[in-house]
């Protein structure tokens, strides 16, 4: 290949450029040809070192392409250099392949939007920040990619800015991941102090020469980057800005608040694993986090009105069980999780939007109902995406990226079972909220007569995305269901299989089933609850208890109300008590002290000669007790 | 030929005074020539330069039985900051095309003196010269304020002169002391900086002396808790006035601590460096929050500035490589975002006729192509990768973090505030709904010219700042090596003083 992978996160970067400097002036046609053409030609590129690349057997599996130096102070010489290795080129495989079908999929979705142009600039300029993170080669370069997609989110979150709630969202969300990427550049600076680079390789090996497992600074610079890594993944504590990022279109919640941006953070965890290998109690809290905030999203994600909002969750919980692969050591896992992520949650959003368009952008799933006979092509994809989500056994993708994570779980050692327990419920709420959303939307009673029909814009990515949902795990399959391990032994040269405990296939099989019961139960649990509406389960729910519960989880455990009074009101009221700035108040008071002192000496000029002969007299007589007195 | 870099702003400000009576807008276009002279020399200097840490030098007797000399030099830093001063004093007149009206002959005058002041300042290297600039730019900046400014503006350039003058003061007498320490260790009184460098000074001494001179630098910069004549004095100030201020006189006081403080002081700058370092990263954060808690426009991108300044003393006083050099990168990337910053509330306030933000919203529908460059600009403020600020920023942190982890840590908290002050600009000024029905124009092409230009060196700056670093680089190696300064500078063969008129290349 002619060394032109850089042009892969620099086509969208120049569909960028064209459409900010049309300044929204272009005719929508050429704003969507060079807003989906620029991600297309990426995509094709993208396909194309892929073929080259499983083809030509590189050394060490790497393919390395410098752009330009950055920066060149005496040792610091970070470039701005490209690295495809197996892990970068599945991400940027999804990264671009993804992209481009939700690209296409928006080309009709905002049709009507008067900001088109815009939002083309915006989705360029995302992709192309994603891409320079997944294939950055030090993690200077993966940092400017990683701040690119935040700005994007705030971009896009905010798009239809004339609402300030938009604008609060968006904020929300840039300020939220910014504190984690704050943690993260500490992180930086800690490394490169400590080891001398940030080039990912050699920082990697530096780092096992130099720290000892379990050392203190290997824990420190551990902790720092997964701080960034929460808060971009939306994971404990930092994850109350997604569901309110949903308040951006729909073609963005797909993209970047499901398939790919709150990905980063688990990609950025599996780029440096070796690190978080010498931290073994930093990766043990990863497990923790990713298995606390996989229930509590999942809980949350039981009771929301909102489609989108519902998802939102669901992300939030499906990234979470990334988190848990990636604490246990199955990175493997947690990038295949990734993956037949970004298909079906991608999937279930633009089925989602394909519905709310239709139905004049109503977004609560109880206005909904009985769909499924009106609008079939977004009935079948969302069914699809949604049994993939509640990954149903056999059939989906879902089904095999979540068994490899739960074995990988249960076989990590002695926490295991316990991790794999939170994983195992949480697999039977995520059924349940699955199919509720698929029962009450399309099953029922019809509320609403939806309007228009799709143009093969839309019904395309939903045909290639339902294909992908059904058919994308079929890379790894558990020995048990006939051994097939493409995706594992792509992947092994970057993350290794770490050594297993081994246990019969029998455990292995016994696991799954379990799970896979679990599963169909919460599917049959939802279908009593909405279709059979059965009296037992109703009075349950409409229980007091249940209903102070369902009101807890449906405000995201109280987060948003624990951050407003310990974070957001203290320091507004700081800001407005220091509004006119206390130290200027301070030079204030000098210059009433002097004020003061030229009012009172001016009241001695009183043109009395009497009076200024007195003050003669007393000063003289002062100056000579002063000098008798000090002699 | 050094010396025309002074002259020529001189003769461009006296005949920009008088060629009003040509015509209005005349001062105007010879303000510009100037500048483009300007700029011509200094490229002339700098290609025809022969190598060595030292462009150009030039020092003739001034007051000789004084010791005081009429010494320039020019080395990487200071063609830096004299590129930066002319392309703001570019922005500046253009800036003014329309707001100023009344006395434009005048106005470019004091426009002119004050970047000759400037210039100056940043080619002096005796010390009574120095002060001579020092002074001489601040009176003209003075009348900037006081004549053309907004509705407070006798009180802010007052409040800006009494700091400005009554720092100044104690340079002087740090000036005085040094010189006179001097003449007691070798017994001859001289204001050479290069003869000073290497005063036997005991520590007491050294750290007052020292003092004077930080004190007026931090004041100029400003530093917490030095800051509160900025908000005032830019707020005040005609847009021109705004953007020179910002530009390029607040970096003369980061310019007087690079290339005096430490190199003059090294003992007693080692000393004060943990108290500046705090002083930087509660800087930092301190503007941060009030530039937050503004509602004028303008008063919230000054205080931005204080936060800004708050990474250069940061900076200067981690003193090495990484550092050093993230300063250049930050004052000139600061310098051309909040100019522009500066520039955008100009524009808004001659579109709108006020600064507050309660009043305006939704100009992102409005006027787009405004907007757009005034989020652009808001972005880079807050240190997004891709944009000079974030260089400088994140090459500060990385030094600082070497030498004061903890106040390096506080300082990097600034990058969270700089986004709740910025993206608080964008949503009241440029997101939400219009207040009120208003048909206002978007930016004309000279003005869409001029933002863009910006825009483009930011970006230039943020993706491939390395000309920008290699041209610091030997004005870092001067600052950082008394040693080899002395030798270049006065050649092998004659010392500074016998040398009466040693001309640059």
């Amino acid at each position: 290949m002619p060394p032109i992978l850089w042009l892969i996160p620099g086509l969208p970067l120049f569909g960028f450029v064209a459409l900010y400097l049309s300044a929204g002036r272009m005719p929508h046609r050429a704003a969507a040809a060079i807003g989906v053409g620029s991600i297309g030609l990426a995509t094709l590129l993208a396909f194309a070192f892929a073929h080259w690349f499983l083809g030509a057997s590189l050394p060490g599996d790497v393919y390395l392409e410098t752009a330009w130096r950055w920066i060149t102070i005496g040792g610091f010489d970070p470039a701005v250099a490209f690295r495809l290795d197996p892990l970068s080129l599945v991400m940027m495989l999804v990264v671009t392949f993804v992209g481009f079908l939700i690209h296409l999929y928006s080309a009709e979705f905002m049709a009507k939007d008067e900001g088109y142009g815009r939002f083309f600039a915006y989705m360029n300029l995302f992709v192309a920040a994603m891409l320079t993170l997944v294939l950055a080669d030090n993690l200077l370069v993966l940092y400017a990619g990683w701040e690119g997609v935040g700005l994007a989110s705030y971009l896009l979150i905010g798009f239809w800015y004339r609402d300030p709630a938009n604008g609060a969202a968006a904020r929300k969300a840039f300020i939220l991941t910014r504190i984690g990427d704050t943690a993260f550049i500490i992180g930086l600076f800690l490394l490169f102090h400590e080891l001398g680079t940030l080039d990912i390789a050699t920082l990697m090996a530096r780092a096992h020469e130099t720290w000892a497992t379990g050392s203190a600074v290997a824990n420190a610079a551990a902790a720092l980057l997964l701080a960034g890594a929460l808060g971009k993944s939306a994971q404990l504590p930092l994850q109350t800005w997604l569901p309110d990022a949903m308040a951006g279109p729909t073609p963005v919640s797909a993209l970047l608040h499901a398939a790919t941006m709150v990905t980063a953070g688990v990609y950025l965890i599996a780029r440096t694993h070796e690190l978080f290998e010498l931290a073994p109690a930093v990766e043990f809290t990863v497990a923790v986090i990713g298995a606390a905030t996989l229930l509590l999203a999942a809980c949350s994600a039981l009771n929301q009105h909102d489609i989108k909002r519902i998802l939102a969750y669901s992300t939030m919980s499906q990234i979470g069980y990334m988190f848990l692969a990636l604490g246990v050591g199955a990175w493997t896992a947690a990038i295949f999780h990734f993956m037949t992520h970004a298909f079906f949650k991608a999937l279930l959003f633009l089925a989602a939007g394909a519905v709310m368009m239709r139905l004049n952008d109503e977004h609560d799933i109880f206005r909904m109902g009985g769909l499924w006979r009106r609008m079939p092509v977004a009935f079948v994809s969302f069914l699809i995406g949604a049994s993939s989500l509640a990954a149903l056994p056999l059939v989906t993708a879902g089904f095999y990226s979540k068994d490899m994570i739960l074995w990988g779980v249960w076989s990590s050692g002695p926490a295991g079972p316990g991790l794999w327990a939170t994983g195992f419920v949480g697999a039977f709420i995520t059924a349940l909220y699955s199919f509720r959303a698929v029962f009450v939307m399309f099953f029922g009673d019809a509320r609403r007569t939806p309007s228009g029909r799709y143009g093969w814009c839309i019904v395309a990515p939903l045909a290639v995305l339902s294909a992908l949902a059904l058919t994308g795990g079929f890379v790894n399959i558990p020995s048990a269901l006939g051994n097939v391990n493409s995706f594992s032994d792509l992947l092994a040269p970057v993350l290794p299989a770490r050594q297993e405990v081994t246990t019969a296939s029998t455990t292995q099989a016994i696991v799954m089933a379990a799970t896979s019961l679990l599963v169909l139960l919460g599917v049959y649990l939802a279908y009593l609850t909405y279709i059979q509406r059965a009296q037992v389960l109703r009075r349950i729910a409409t229980s007091s208890p249940a209903r102070a519960l369902a009101g807890f989880w449906f405000g995201g455990w109280g987060f948003d109300t624990l951050y407003e009074h310990i974070f957001v009101r203290p320091f507004l009221a700081l800001a407005r008590l220091n509004r006119n700035d206390i130290v200027d108040a301070c030079y204030g008071g000098l210059v009433v002290a002097s004020r003061t002192l030229n009012r009172a000496l001016s009241r001695t000029v009183t043109g009395r000669v009497r009076a200024y002969a007195a003050w003669v007299a007393v000063g003289s007589l002062a100056a000579l007790a002063i000098a008798l007195f000090l002699q | 030929m050094i010396v025309w870099l002074i002259g020529i702003l001189v003769l461009g400000a006296a005949a920009a005074w008088l060629a009003e009576r040509l015509h209005r807008d005349a001062p105007r276009w010879i303000a510009l020539a100037a500048l483009a002279a300007h700029f011509g020399v200094l490229v002339s200097i700098w290609t025809g330069a022969s190598g060595g840490p030292w462009i150009a030098n030039l020092q003739v007797p001034w007051i000789a039985e004084l010791g005081i000399s009429f010494h320039l030099a020019l080395d990487g830093l200071t063609v830096l900051l004299l590129l930066l001063t002319e392309a703001l004093g570019v922005v500046a007149v253009l800036a003014s095309w329309r707001e100023i009206e009344s006395r434009v002959g005048l106005f470019h005058f004091n426009l002119l003196l004050t970047l000759a002041g400037v210039a100056g300042v940043f080619l002096a290297l005796d010390l009574f010269l120095f002060f001579f600039s020092w002074e001489a730019m601040l009176v003209p900046m003075y009348f900037i304020i006081a004549v053309w400014g907004h509705e407070r503006r006798i009180y802010a350039s007052i409040k800006f002169f009494i700091f400005t003058q009554g720092s100044g003061l104690l340079m002087l007498l740090a000036i005085l002391g040094l010189a006179l320490a001097h003449r007691r260790a070798t017994g001859t009184l001289t204001f050479d900086y290069f003869a000073l460098l290497d005063t036997p000074l005991d520590p007491t001494t050294g750290f007052w002396l020292m003092l004077g001179f930080f004190i007026a630098f931090v004041v100029k910069l400003p530093a917490f808790p030095f800051h509160t004549w900025l908000p005032d004095a830019h707020t005040e100030a005609p847009t021109a006035g705004s953007v020179i201020l910002a530009g390029v006189l607040l970096k003369t006081g980061a310019y007087g601590l690079l290339r005096f403080v430490v190199p003059l002081f090294p003992v007693a700058a080692h000393e004060i460096a943990p108290a500046a370092m705090w002083l930087g990263a509660i800087g930092v954060l301190y503007g941060a929050v009030l530039a937050f808690a503004q509602s004028d426009m303008k008063r919230l991108v000054a205080y931005s500035s204080v936060s800004h300044m708050g990474f250069v003393l940061l900076g200067v006083f981690a003193w090495n490589a990484l550092a050093l050099e993230g300063v250049v990168v930050q004052i000139v990337a600061h310098g051309l975002s909040t100019g522009a910053l500066f520039i955008v509330v100009g524009f808004i306030q001659e579109r709108l006729h006020t600064r507050d933000m309660r009043r305006m919203g939704g100009l992102a529908s409005d006027v787009p192509r405004l907007a757009g460059l005034a989020l652009t600009f808001a972005i880079a403020s807050l240190g997004l990768p891709g944009l000079g600020n974030f260089v400088g920023e994140f090459l500060v942190l990385l030094g600082g973090f070497g030498v004061n982890r903890a106040a390096t840590i506080v300082a990097a908290c600034g990058l969270v505030t700089a986004v709740v002050y910025a993206l608080t600009l964008v949503q009241r000024a440029l997101h939400g709904g219009p207040r009120e029905p208003r048909m206002i124009r978007d930016t004309s092409i000279r003005e869409t010219a001029a933002l863009g230009a910006l825009v483009a060196a930011l970006v230039w700056l943020g993706f491939y700042p390395q000309p920008l670093l290699d041209a610091a680089a030997d004005g870092i190696g001067n600052l950082q090596n008394p040693a080899s300064r002395i030798a270049a500078a006065a050649g092998p063969q004659s010392p500074p003083r016998a040398s009466p008129a040693r001309r640059g290349p």
